[in-house]
């Protein structure tokens, strides 16, 4: 029963963020960054303006429509490098052993030790402020945890009859990890990777409120906070749907995420 | 035990050093980092001040040579001086870090006189309304921006009902801690809520609770003679963990409170482009993170002399 609560509402609510991901332009009905207009500043929400407008008079419902592209841009994309980066180190560590076991474990043992956002701002600092930069400096600091689980899944594993079974078969070392481990290891990182998407999107969000992310004026639900905070007594609806808006996208994210680990690894309570 | 100690302490040893030479890496061997950056972007530095940088960083130098410099001054307790302040780097960090470790404490006091009780109710009925409506409220405290809450506690409670100052550190007095304290801890106080949950129920079905109820303990006893003692080990391990990681966490809460803290002094010198402070910022957090999770291995095996260490 509380399996699929967690299941429907989750996946409801990331199927809808995903929705205005892609069809935001058509939603909005502005643009988001042109369509500015002094004369229309800081209106409450009315049936024009259905979240009502900002200091330029830009149209905020518009703007948190096509910033629903960041945010899912960088939650996907940084995750997907994440997963790459964990899976493949963890396989190989787990599957080749020796030193390169050692030099993964002790580069995952280093990321663990630095807290990620930290590591992300010290990035950003680095890089300077954009896309690129976020999706490098959240795609690269978050992935020990897909390492760690892959590493375990391919250690016990590879001394599985099967696999045994394909190397005698002759399979090289690449067939073996691609067929019949990784197969293997999916569950739980579909698992951290949704989790791991609401962590990036809540990150991406906290530096773009600190001006070290997306660059003004792109419509970014974290900047859009962040110059909310200057008209908080005149216009305090600024702050509050950009803000919903986030809410809900990780929180649909981190609920899919309990109910698929429920499914997909059933284990998971006795390795915790 | 105390060679498990001492072993725990000596392994830290190699990862400081790993530590210090990932922040040595990345802050001066990237190119385009901040002294080179600064001519592109065009702030109007002239070339005698950057080629001084240059000199005061030791850019000139081999990578080595610099990293064993580096390394040097750290062993004693040398951050480097401000490229802005002129301030030696430790002495402007040593003066935000008692409003940051305040901050930081309240915040985990917030977070375990809520959590715990609330993940101790919830799992003594699993499965029940109660349960589920605080599981409701534990998933959503985890999935907020701590700098929205923040935003909107401002509002609620300093500009609307004016309980609180919104922003600002006073005369370091309580008033002025107890939105920021809120807006950090509410993190960490559902991430408790939640282990605490799940740590009880897997004690409540464990076969030594059913042995206590059988022999006819009475629950009370049996709730807090077994299962609150055996919850309260793996409860204490998250609270310090979390504990650890609230310094790098608090730093947009910091920013967006005006807290003068090490967070949003790191947030600062970011856009000074003042790299021994960011740099030094960065460190301490980071020190302050392992030491703690060091401490709370070292915690774990004291209270729990079940578990064996290879």
């Amino acid at each position: 029963m509380k399996i699929r609560a967690n299941l429907a509402i989750g996946g409801g609510l990331t199927v809808l963020a995903v929705f205005v991901g892609l069809f935001g332009p058509w939603l909005a009905h502005t643009d988001p960054i042109m369509d500015a207009n002094l004369m229309n500043a800081e209106l409450p929400p009315s049936g024009d303006f259905w979240f009502g407008t900002d200091q330029q008079g830009r149209d905020i419902w518009s703007r948190v429509m096509y910033g629903a592209q960041i945010s899912l841009a960088v939650g996907i994309g940084s995750q997907l490098l994440n997963t790459v980066i964990g899976t493949t180190l963890g396989v190989t560590a787990g599957y080749w052993g020796g030193w390169w076991d050692d030099f993964v474990n002790g580069l995952t043992n280093l990321m663990l030790a630095i807290p990620s956002l930290i590591f992300a701002l010290a990035i950003m600092a680095i890089l300077g402020p954009g896309l690129t930069s976020l999706l490098i400096a959240l795609g690269l600091t978050n992935w020990s945890y897909t390492c760690r689980i892959s590493r375990a899944q391919a250690l016990s594993i590879k001394s599985q009859g099967y696999v045994q079974a394909a190397r005698v078969l002759g399979y090289g070392d690449l067939r073996i990890m691609f067929t019949q481990i990784l197969p293997n290891t999916l569950g739980p990182i579909i698992v951290i990777a949704t989790l791991g998407m609401g962590g990036s999107i809540l990150a991406e969000a906290a530096l773009s409120f600190l001006g070290l992310g997306v660059r003004p004026p792109s419509p970014s639900w974290g900047s859009m906070l962040s110059d909310a905070r200057e008209t908080i007594t005149t216009a305090p609806w600024l702050s509050l749907f950009p803000g919903l808006a986030i809410f809900l996208t990780v929180l649909g994210l981190n609920l899919l995420g309990d109910g698929l680990r429920d499914i997909l690894d059933p284990q998971s309570r006795s390795r915790r | 035990m105390l060679g498990f100690v001492i072993r725990r302490l000596l392994q830290m040893i190699p990862m400081l050093v790993a530590i210090a030479l990932l922040i040595f890496v990345l802050f001066s061997v990237i190119p385009g980092s901040f002294a080179t950056g600064q001519q592109d972007e065009g702030l109007g530095l002239d070339m005698a001040v950057v080629a001084r940088m240059r000199a005061e960083l030791g850019l000139d130098d081999p990578l080595y040579v610099r990293f064993g410099k580096y390394v040097q001054q750290l062993a004693t307790l040398d951050l480097g001086v401000s490229f802005r302040s002129r301030q030696p780097v430790i002495e402007m960090i040593g003066a935000r870090m008692w409003p940051s470790l305040k901050l930081t404490i309240a915040a985990m006091a917030f977070a375990i006189a809520i959590g715990l009780p609330l993940g101790f109710v919830a799992a003594l009925r699993p499965g029940s309304l109660m349960d589920l409506g605080l599981m409701v409220i534990a998933v959503s405290g985890l999935s907020l921006p701590k700098f929205w809450l923040g935003i909107l506690l401002m509002y609620l409670f300093a500009l609307t009902l004016g309980w609180f100052p919104s922003f600002g550190y006073g005369q370091g007095g309580l008033s002025h801690l107890v939105l920021p304290a809120l807006a950090l801890g509410v993190s960490p106080m559902a991430l408790l809520a939640r282990t605490t949950r799940a740590a009880v129920l897997d004690i409540m079905n464990a076969d030594f609770v059913r042995t206590a109820r059988s022999k006819g303990m009475n629950e009370y006893r049996v709730v807090v003679w077994h299962v609150l003692r055996n919850a309260l080990v793996l409860v204490l391990t998250t609270i310090g963990l979390q504990f650890g990681s609230l310094l790098g966490q608090g730093v947009v809460v910091e920013k967006l409170f005006a807290w003068p803290g090490i967070g949003s002094l790191l947030v600062d010198s970011v856009f000074q482009r003042d790299i021994p402070a960011v740099q030094g910022c960065i460190l301490v957090i980071t020190v302050f993170f392992l030491v703690i999770n060091t401490s709370v291995d070292i915690a774990y095996k004291l209270i729990d002399p079940r578990i064996r260490y290879t």
